[in-house]
């Protein structure tokens, strides 16, 4: 059905498999992080995935409600991951399809491109309200983000692809 | 992927409006949350909503610490237990001399009619984690209003102060460190009882002292200690030690750096301290002009006036 994967059918998406990676993917954020400008953001990551493969489902509601359950958690701007997860849920259903038409590496590359706008847009709202600029291993965070894009992928669709394996036996 | 077919009509608004829709809802909570502080409650719920997260997050960190601690060898305890009795015997001699300092004190500020000091209430806390968030330099300690923290309390450790409680959740609450770009502690030179504010030097780790004249008296290795005329911090707790100074003929104000002397960026365990200062009132005519002069800059910062405190008590004049 997509080129990304021609030999599989896959299964439908159960709802418990995305609030489960989405619970997963905060968890992950919530880790204390030695430098927090090199860690990947887990959440926008898993956003991405979602909106990109069931555009339906997962839109820019779920990702402006994930953006402010971070921002209070983590004692930011109220509003700051809202607005950058929005923009993200936006280009990502806005490029869904597109990006799987591509291979896994080049998806990556269009994964990278839309993290570094959502982070860009973070930077521009911190540094308006009168924060310093923290350095550039701030892009370091979102480029990590999508070279795990290939691990995501297979993880998130695991459950999707088992079902498919055990009833062609 | 998907096996109904796709619904044709019914699919919503487009997804340039939501963007927009959703665009504009965040930029009026960042306006509203950065220059009112209106949704502090909305704030509190979040964050209730997100403490569990947090707190199964630091779940492996904590198995794995006491996991390591049940391993500890005899002989590293009765090494560290020997190390302890040395500080805490140490420690016994400097108590009972303040002990008997302090009756000193409250005895000469009788003779002089002046105020006496009160006492400092302190409450241990745990640091659970720091904010995620590479702007500021902020953690969370594990004592909220439930347990009667209250924002503007000074944090200190075993050293000095590490910080100020900005907001407090009904769990737990969040420290400004004093190496956060924003914060102010007022100072005093312990050497001369010169004042000055020491400012965070944001992800640098160092403090800085603004405002402080080109001539000055301060020097390489100079110690400060909070001054405690702003009512918030209480008097005479370690901050910082001088380790540069930049005069600059061209500039009116010396460029100092210190170090903090307490470790703002490790440990685990904190005091909170309890600020009960209990100052008159300020002069009637001072606040109105005050509040004219600075009432547009300050509408967005920090509302508080124990945040405020440190920011206009002691700019040195």
């Amino acid at each position: 059905m997509f080129p990304g994967n021609p030999q599989s059918i896959l299964m439908p998406v159960r709802a418990s498999t995305i609030i489960a990676s989405f619970v997963v993917a905060l968890l992950l954020n919530f880790l204390p992080w030695r430098d927090l400008r090199l860690a990947p953001d887990f959440v926008a990551l898993v956003l991405v995935f979602w909106c990109v493969r069931q555009p339906r489902m997962v839109g820019l509601g779920v990702g402006w409600s994930l953006g402010l359950l971070t921002d209070a958690g983590n004692g930011v701007l109220l509003g700051q991951h809202a607005l950058a997860y929005s923009l993200l849920a936006f280009l990502a259903l806005w490029l869904s399809r597109r990006i799987l038409w591509f291979g896994v590496g080049l998806q990556a590359l269009h994964v990278a491109v839309m993290l570094l706008v959502a982070q860009a847009v973070g930077l521009l709202v911190r540094v308006a309200s009168g924060n310093a600029f923290p350095g550039w291993p701030i892009i370091v965070g979102p480029l990590l983000g999508a070279a795990l894009w290939p691990v995501i992928t297979w993880l998130l669709l695991y459950r999707q692809r088992r079902s498919e394996r055990e009833q062609a036996i | 992927m998907d096996h109904t077919p796709p619904p044709f009509f019914k699919r919503g608004p487009a997804p340039l409006v939501r963007l927009f829709f959703f665009a504009s809802l965040s930029l009026a909570l960042l306006v509203i949350d950065a220059r009112f502080r209106y949704v502090e409650g909305l704030r509190g719920w979040l964050a209730l909503a997100a403490y569990p997260l947090q707190r199964i997050a630091l779940a492996p960190i904590e198995a794995g610490e006491r996991i390591g601690d049940y391993f500890s060898t005899q002989a590293r305890l009765v090494d560290e237990n020997q190390k302890l009795r040395e500080k805490a015997l140490a420690y016994s001699q400097d108590a009972q001399r303040f002990a008997a300092a302090a009756a000193e004190t409250d005895e000469l500020r009788r003779l002089i009619d002046a105020g006496a000091r009160l006492p400092v209430e302190v409450k241990p806390a745990e640091v659970i984690y720091a904010s995620r968030d590479p702007y500021t330099q902020k953690i969370f300690v594990d004592r909220g209003s439930a347990q009667g923290v209250v924002a503007g309390s000074p944090v200190a450790d075993e050293s000095g102060i590490i910080g100020q409680v900005t907001r407090v959740h009904p769990l737990l609450s969040e420290v400004t460190l004093i190496t956060n770009p924003d914060q102010a502690t007022p100072v005093q030179v312990v050497r001369n009882g010169l004042r000055a504010i020491a400012f965070g030097g944001g992800a640098s780790g160092m403090l800085e002292l603004r405002f402080t004249a080109s001539n000055a008296e301060i020097q390489n290795g100079d110690r400060l200690v909070t001054s405690g005329i702003d009512g918030t911090y209480p008097a005479g707790l370690p901050v910082a030690t001088v380790v540069q100074i930049e005069r600059d003929a061209e500039h009116t104000f010396a460029r100092v750096i210190c170090r903090p002397a307490a470790g703002v960026d490790r440990g685990r365990y904190v005091l909170v301290l309890a600020n009960l200062a209990a100052l008159p009132p300020k002069p009637e005519e001072a606040q109105a002009g005050k509040e004219r002069r600075g009432e547009k800059s300050r509408r967005g910062r920090m509302k508080d006036a124990a945040k405020e405190a440190p920011r206009e008590a002691d700019v040195p004049r």
